[in-house]
C-alpha cells in the first residue's frame, strides 16, 4: 500500500490522542485547573489533529459530513461517529474538571471507553479488508489498542502501566511482522487463483494493459519502500519500545520523560510507515507485483 | 444504502471467454469512449501527451503466459473489470452510501455527488476493479453500461454493454445470471465458467471460462509412410555442389 502521509498522521497521532483520553478520563493523573487544560489541550490537539489530516487523504473532504451516515456496514462511517461521540463527551468532562473542580465521574468512564472504542474502529478500517492479507487479521486491532494506550499512559506520565502497556505492545508489533510476513502465502490467493488459470499451469505476467502507472499501481503497488524494511523494524522497535522502557526504568525527571516521548513518538512513525509500505494488495498480483 | 441486498430481482453480468479473447483491447477503448461521454464524469486522462500520461479506465486487459507441467507454454489475454460481486466488499466498506448494489439487477453503482473519494472501496476490492477519478477526485466504476441497457432510445441490438457491443471475436457475453435459461448462464454451464480469486468470498457475477485444451499432433502423420523423400540422391547441380561443401 502507498504509506500516504495523512493517513499515518491520522492513526498515528488520534491514536495517541484517545490514548491519553482514556486515562485522562479515568483520573489518571487526577489534575484540575490549568494542569487539567494542559492536559486535555494536548489528548484533544493529538485526537482532533489526527482527524482533520485523515481528511487530506480524501478526494473529496468538502463532502465529508456525509460520511456519518452508514454506520450499519461501514467501519470507516463508525469511526467518524465514534470519534465525535467522544470528543463531544470528554469536551463536557474536560469543562467540569478545568473551570468547575468537578468529577462527572459517568462521563469520565463513558469517554474512556469509547476513546478505546474509537481506536478500535480506526484500525477495523484495515483489519477488515480482505483483500489485504496481512491487515486482515485480530492483530491489527491488538496493535492499535496497545500502541494507543502505551501512548497515552507515557503522555499521562502513567510510569507503571506504561512500562507494562510498551511491553505488551512490543510483544505484539513482534507478531504482527512475524505473522504478516506469511500472510499473503497463507490467504490462498494467488495469481493462479486470480485469473483462474492454475488448472493449466502456472500463471505468469506477460504484459501489463498499459504501458504507463495507474491509480491501482501508484495506491497499492509500493515496492520500493519495503527494501530497508529489516533495517527500519529494529530502529522502530528500539525507539517506539526499547529507549522509553530504559529511560522510564532509570529515574523519573520530567526531562527524561520528554526524551522517551519523543522517541516513542518518532518510532511509531516509523512502525506506522511500515505498516502501510509493507502491506501487500492482492491486485498487485495481477501485475505480477506484491 | 451501503449493507447490500439478500437476494437480487435479476442478476446483470458478463462472461468473459478466454478461449476466444484475442487481446485486441477494443472492450478497452468502447468502454472508455461511451464512459467518457455518457453516464457520470468522464473518464479523466492527466497528462495525456506529456512524459508520464496516467488515465482512468474502467476495463484493462490483461496479458499472462500459462506454463503447463508438460507441454508448451500459451499466452492468455485476461480482460478484466468490475464483477458486480453478490458479496461486494466494496460496497459494505463505504461510509456514505455512495457504493451501492441495486435490488433489481444486482450492478453495484457509485452515486458520484455523495462520494467522498477516500479510496476505500478501492483498497477493498480485491479485482483493481474501481479506480479514483484523477480529475474529479471520486470512484469510477463499470456500470455495467447502465445508460445503454436500458436506453429504448438505442437499436435493440445496442441495448448490451459497450464492452460486449463491441468485441469483434465474441469473446463477450452480457445476460441476466438468474434465469437458467440465460445465454449466459448456458455457457457457464457447458464450458466450466469459473469465479477469479473465489477465496476472497466475494461471489463474483461474472464468470470466465477457462481457454480449450490444446489439441495436439499425434507423434506420426498417417500419410508420413506415403510420402518418399522427392530424390533419394541428389542429382545434378545440388549434387554437386552436395560433394563441393563436404570437400571442403
Amino acid at each position: 500500500m502507498h504509506p500516504s502521509p495523512s493517513v499515518i498522521i491520522f492513526t498515528a497521532l488520534s491514536g495517541l490522542g484517545f490514548g491519553l483520553l482514556v486515562f485522562l478520563g479515568l483520573k489518571m493523573p487526577d489534575v484540575t485547573g490549568i494542569l487539567a487544560f494542559i492536559f486535555f489541550v494536548i489528548g484533544f490537539g493529538l485526537a482532533v489533529g489526527g482527524l482533520i489530516s485523515s481528511t487530506f487523504h480524501l478526494g473529496r473532504p468538502e463532502r465529508s459530513l456525509k460520511a456519518f451516515k452508514q454506520w450499519r456496514s461501514s467501519w470507516l462511517s463508525r469511526e467518524a461517529i465514534a470519534a465525535v461521540f467522544t470528543l463531544s463527551v470528554m469536551a463536557v468532562y474536560a469543562i467540569g474538571r478545568i473551570f468547575f473542580d468537578y468529577d462527572i465521574r459517568i462521563l469520565g468512564i463513558v469517554g474512556a471507553i469509547m476513546s478505546i472504542v474509537t481506536v478500535f474502529t480506526t484500525s477495523m478500517i484495515y483489519a477488515q479488508l480482505k483483500s489485504i492479507p496481512r491487515w486482515n487479521t485480530k492483530l491489527t486491532p491488538a496493535y492499535f489498542l496497545s500502541l494507543s494506550l502505551a501512548g497515552g499512559a507515557l503522555l499521562a506520565i502513567q510510569i507503571k502501566f506504561c512500562l507494562l502497556l510498551l511491553l505488551i505492545s512490543g510483544f505484539i508489533q513482534l507478531l504482527v511482522w512475524i505473522k504478516g510476513d506469511r500472510a499473503l502465502a497463507l490467504s490462498g490467493t494467488t495469481l493462479e487463483s486470480g485469473t483462474g488459470l492454475g488448472t493449466i499451469g502456472r500463471v505468469r505476467a506477460f504484459e501489463p494493459p498499459h504501458t504507463g502507472t495507474n491509480y491501482l499501481l501508484k495506491e497499492f503497488v509500493h515496492i520500493v519502500g519495503r527494501k530497508h524494511s529489516a533495517k527500519l523494524r529494529i530502529i522502530a522497535l528500539f525507539l517506539m519500545i526499547g529507549t522509553p522502557i530504559l529511560l522510564l526504568s532509570l529515574s523519573f525527571s520530567h526531562f527524561l520523560a520528554a526524551l522517551a516521548v519523543i522517541s516513542h513518538i518518532a518510532g511509531l512513525f516509523i512502525s506506522r510507515w511500515l505498516f502501510f509500505a509493507e502491506a501487500e494488495h492482492v491486485v498487485g498480483l495481477y501485475y505480477g507485483k506484491r | 444504502m451501503t449493507t447490500l441486498p439478500e437476494k437480487t430481482e435479476r442478476k446483470l453480468g458478463l462472461v468473459i471467454d478466454l478461449d476466444t479473447c484475442v487481446g485486441c483491447h477494443a472492450c478497452v477503448i468502447s468502454c472508455k469512449g461511451w464512459n467518457t461521454e455518457n453516464y457520470g464524469s468522464p473518464l479523466a486522462d492527466v497528462d495525456a501527451y506529456g512524459e508520464n500520461p496516467v488515465g482512468t479506465f474502467l476495463n484493462r486487459v490483461h496479458s499472462y503466459e500459462v506454463t503447463p507441467d508438460e507441454g508448451t507454454s500459451q499466452l492468455v489475454h485476461f480482460p478484466k473489470s468490475c464483477l458486480h460481486c453478490e458479496d461486494a466488499p466494496c460496497v459494505t466498506v463505504c461510509p456514505t452510501g455512495a457504493s451501492y448494489k441495486r435490488f433489481e439487477d444486482g450492478i453495484v453503482l457509485v452515486n458520484e455527488s455523495d462520494c467522498i473519494g477516500c479510496g476505500l472501496c478501492a483498497w477493498a476490492c480485491p479485482y483493481g476493479a474501481r479506480e479514483m477519478d484523477g480529475v474529479e477526485k471520486v470512484m469510477k466504476k463499470c456500470t455495467l453500461c447502465v445508460d445503454r441497457i436500458y436506453n429504448e432510445n438505442l437499436e435493440p441490438e445496442d441495448q448490451i454493454p459497450s464492452c460486449v457491443r463491441t468485441c469483434p471475436a465474441g469473446a463477450r457475453h452480457f445476460g441476466d445470471f438468474n434465469d437458467p435459461e440465460s445465454n449466459v448462464n448456458k455457457l457457464v454451464l457447458k464450458r466450466g465458467g469459473m469465479d477469479l480469486m473465489p477465496e476472497q468470498q466475494t461471489k463474483p457475477v461474472n464468470k470466465y471460462l477457462p481457454p480449450r485444451p490444446k489439441d495436439t499432433l499425434g507423434e506420426i502423420d498417417i500419410l508420413a509412410p506415403l510420402l518418399k523423400p522427392v530424390a533419394e540422391k541428389p542429382g545434378s547441380f545440388i549434387g554437386w555442389l552436395n560433394k563441393q561443401l563436404d570437400k571442403i
